[in-house]
């Protein structure tokens, strides 16, 4: 079977970004971008799904601008046998970007998609559960753990009480959280073979699919300050402190 | 206005993060709705219709909702939601799950995770692991809304008297079923709305030593979190796990005990009212937004500090 696996560019999780003084968004320049962890997380169980002779190709789609073929080199690099770019100059929302993935699902035909839970940039948690329901799919998100039976899924999700399972037919999607396995690093002859492997590029605008938002962005701002705190000798000194601030 | 909440439940009783997404209604303003789907669920509807602010209780009850399926939840939300200006729910691993499909199915865009109301159709939601904070305006006709449950202050579980409605449910999903649910036992109050909260990291070194951080959280009748290190080395469970993609909590008391404090985590406890940080790196992040710090080993000042209490 094909897998597909949605990966995004995104400012890497060491960044501390800052909000741009017009208060039009963050400032994206000149920052260390990366793949979206829970992407990474995707392509990994991929790959191991390959090892297991489950999948039988493993193709990686993004949906961005032109620099978005630096993500899709890593996930070559990382084992991807091939990518796809979906060109879009202005990033749509995870609506319109589930609408593209669809597109896409519909003509590789895979049996798995994999995206990560969240990106890190806009924390929406929405695009995966929006393309099972555009496909009319399954959903096994927040997974940690996707053990294959025939042509179903047993798929542990982490929940906020603890663990779940639950079993899903194929074809399915599922969204990865961390602990679904520890991504590989890849090794310069990867790298360097990732190079000659193919990406195709496609336009957002050549599947006939409405991306205009539907969330108008007012503003940005940057969180208020906390206002700074002190370092207090020992124990002591700190139930003192926090008698005194009526919180013991 | 007319505003439907998804009620968050076990079958058994209501979720606190329902209250708080009932207060963020009441700031939307207008007639209070919520959904009960479950199986079996007659004192989470007894609830729910108690509620502070809520006219009408309807009733899903079905083997297939029993257990929070996305697919069976989403299927009867997309049924009713034309029938309302808003529907919301707590942005939990329950509302994460389902709302997104109710939307993708109503061609509509979720706004995902709120902390603040501006207007009926205008919402504050944060991005970047809480480091910025985006205002956005909606404009389907139906806005879908995830709510933060520590953003809102709970409405009161007495006062209200809701009707109730029965509400049929049609065809359950056919590809997806239950199969077990692992739930952590914990006798510690519930992390996402304890007072006090204590929070171990990797600097506690061991799933065995993190007993320190359960010890001092029964001392202080206080809930136990983890950092996402924490969690990822099995010193404790993954629902403990406070941060951006973990728990969001504000307590009144936040221990960060051998928390190096990542951007990462700090989204998840920034709020809390007063943050205490015990690590021995006196470069650790988490002291520049901690209220009190002590830099020792936290092996010293635990012990210290719980023969103080």
């Amino acid at each position: 079977m094909k897998v597909l696996v949605a990966v995004k560019r995104v400012v890497d999780y060491n960044v501390r970004i800052r909000v741009k003084s017009d208060g039009s968004g963050v400032d994206t320049d000149n920052v260390v971008m990366s793949m979206n962890p829970f992407d990474e997380n995707g392509l990994e169980e991929a790959l191991r799904m390959k090892q297991a002779g489950i999948a039988t190709e493993v193709i990686a789609v993004s949906v961005g601008g032109e620099k978005s073929q630096d993500t899709l080199r890593s996930a070559l690099a990382m084992g991807a046998d091939r990518a796809i770019l979906i060109k879009a100059d202005e990033a749509p929302e995870p609506l319109g970007i589930a609408k593209l993935l669809a597109k896409i699902v519909e003509q590789e035909d895979p049996q798995v998609a994999i995206l990560g839970k969240q990106a890190i940039d806009d924390d929406s948690n929405q695009t995966g559960q929006m393309l099972a329901a555009l496909l009319d799919w399954p959903q096994g998100t927040f997974a940690s753990n996707a053990e294959f039976d025939g042509d179903a899924i047993n798929l542990t999700r982490e929940t906020d009480a603890g663990l779940e399972t639950i079993k899903i037919n194929l074809p399915a999607v599922i969204t990865t959280d961390l602990r679904l396995n520890d991504p590989r690093l890849p090794k310069l002859p990867d790298i360097m073979k990732a190079k000659k492997k193919p990406i195709d590029i496609v336009e957002a605008s050549s599947f006939g699919i409405d991306l205009s938002p539907r969330l108008e962005v007012v503003g940005v701002a940057a969180p208020a300050e906390r206002e700074p705190g002190i370092i207090v000798a020992d124990a002591a000194e700190l139930v003192e402190k926090l008698k005194e601030a009526g919180a013991l | 206005m007319s505003i439907l909440v998804i009620a968050e439940h076990d079958n058994a009783s209501l979720n606190a993060s329902t209250l708080s997404t009932l207060a963020a209604a009441a700031q939307i303003g207008g007639d209070v709705t919520v959904l009960v789907a479950g199986h079996n669920a007659g004192a989470v509807v007894t609830e729910a219709q108690a509620a502070s602010g809520v006219s009408k209780v309807l009733v899903a009850d079905d083997a297939a909702l029993a257990d929070g399926l996305a697919e069976n939840i989403s299927a009867l939300v997309v049924e009713i939601a034309s029938n309302f200006s808003h529907v919301l729910t707590a942005a939990s691993n329950f509302g994460k799950n389902f709302m997104p499909r109710v939307a993708a199915k109503l061609d509509m865009m979720q706004v995902s995770d709120i902390v603040e109301v501006v207007t009926a159709d205008t919402f504050v939601r944060p991005i970047y692991a809480g480091n910025a904070l985006m205002t956005v305006k909606s404009k389907d006709s139906v806005k879908l809304i995830t709510v933060r449950s520590t953003a809102f202050d709970a409405v009161a579980e007495t006062g209200g008297s809701a009707s109730t409605e029965e509400l049929a449910f049609g065809e359950a999903f056919a590809g997806t079923s239950f199969v077990s649910r692992d739930v952590t036992v914990s006798e510690r109050p519930e992390l996402a709305t304890a007072r006090i909260v204590v929070s171990g990291g990797r600097g506690v070194g061991s799933k065995e030593q993190f007993t320190i951080i359960d010890d001092l959280a029964e001392k202080l009748g206080a809930a136990v979190g983890a950092s996402r290190a924490a969690v990822d080395s099995g010193y404790a469970p993954n629902d403990c796990q406070v941060g951006q993609t973990g728990k969001v909590v504000a307590p009144d008391i936040y221990f960060a005990i051998g928390i190096s404090g990542a951007i990462q985590h700090q989204a998840g406890m920034r709020e809390s009212k007063i943050i205490v940080a015990i690590n021995k790196d006196d470069e650790a992040p988490i002291f520049q937004i901690a209220d009190y710090g002590i830099v020792a080993d936290l092996f010293d000042v635990v012990p210290e500090l719980m023969a103080k209490l």
